[in-house]
């Protein structure tokens, strides 16, 4: 079980104890809020990690390594850019892979660029976030990221 | 027909992803079986966290009282609020879709435009769990630039959505109502 889960449920735990001493129809209340946001979204999350699983396949850390690795130059950086808006790799995940990175001579501003895109561009998420945004805000929430996220990649490129 | 076409087209790719899945395994097609590996992977992920956080946020929805949010969050807020709303977003974990369903009980909550944005920025890039493992992967000095580079460009990037987003019918909504965030501290706009 990941220290994210272990997180969650203990704060979920002592969460619910607590509102449930201070008041038991409140906190009834509260898991049946809870519950139905969820119900609702159960499916596109589904969607969502079936298109996640079958990426994954399709693109092998072996390319990943050979795109952004030791001598990529610009190009390196304009496809760690483009990869990290469309790939959906959790942080926890996302980490040792760039540790890897820069121990097979990639820059820090590509590395850099791949980490910030990744958490803060989301393509595949984007019909998802145009449900709860619209998508006129999704997108330009989107672009805008995509260009700060290239901003703080060079950025750690050049202090670093 | 017509009706039952509708009701069940949602489920087209889960039930079509449920049928590639088991073909793969009758006939040993390991494509078909490493897709279902990372699917089974994510959606564990997935499953041990995300219903904790919905009863995170359930409750926080009955108990936080909006008039609170709005004082501390709302438009009049300043500079504190997104102070504030940096903290939130910092309290938590996991990836940035779950940041929406809360980012919606902010807003529902009277949070701004702008705060709700930073909140995203910051639930992006600056949760406590994820600098602990970047730490440890990447380093002080990196997490550090990252973290710091970072801050003020999604500050900007909130106002500048608040300012985009002025006067163009932005909601939050709740997917699967199809209906705006019911916020009755806001002037109810015309649609475009």
């Amino acid at each position: 079980m990941s220290s994210n889960a272990v997180i969650f449920i203990s704060v979920a735990s002592v969460l619910s104890a607590v509102s449930f001493i201070l008041d038991r129809q409140k906190t009834i209340a509260g898991f049946k809020k809870g519950w139905q946001m969820f119900r609702k979204l159960l499916l596109p999350f589904l969607n969502i990690l079936i298109v996640v699983s079958i990426a994954i396949y399709l693109i092998p850390p072996s390319a990943i390594d050979e795109y952004l690795g030791a001598g990529s130059g610009i190009g390196g950086f304009f496809i760690a850019a483009i990869v990290g808006s469309v790939a959906f790799i959790p942080p926890f995940i996302s980490y040792p892979i760039a540790a890897g990175l820069l121990q097979q001579g990639a820059s820090y501003a590509v590395v850099a660029t791949l980490m910030t895109t990744l958490i803060m561009v989301g393509i595949v998420t984007l019909p998802l976030e145009i449900q709860y945004f619209g998508r006129r805000a999704a997108v330009a929430r989107n672009i805008l990221n995509f260009f700060a996220a290239i901003i703080i990649g060079l950025a750690i490129g050049v202090i670093l | 027909m017509k009706a039952i076409a509708k009701k069940y087209q949602p489920y087209v790719w889960v039930a079509a992803f449920g049928v590639a899945t088991i073909t793969s395994f009758a006939l040993g097609f390991d494509p078909g079986k490493t897709v279902f590996t990372n699917f089974r992977v994510s959606l564990l992920e997935m499953i041990s966290f995300v219903p904790f956080l919905f009863i995170i946020i359930g409750l926080f929805d009955v108990w936080v009282p909006k008039e609170q949010i709005q004082k501390h969050l709302g438009p009049e807020s300043g500079i504190k609020g997104m102070f504030l709303v940096v903290l939130l977003a910092m309290l938590q974990a996991g990836p940035l879709y779950g940041a929406f369903p809360v980012a919606y009980v902010l807003y529902k909550k009277g949070t701004s435009v702008r705060n709700i944005f930073i909140y995203l920025g910051a639930f992006s890039s600056m949760k406590i769990p994820m600098l602990g493992i970047e730490i440890g992967y990447m380093g002080v000095e990196f997490t550090l630039a990252r973290t710091l580079i970072s801050l003020p460009l999604f500050i900007g990037i909130g106002l500048m959505l608040e300012k985009y987003l002025e006067g163009k019918s932005f909601e939050v909504m709740n997917p699967g109502e199809k209906s705006p965030a019911p916020s009755k501290l806001r002037p109810v706009e015309e649609k475009r």
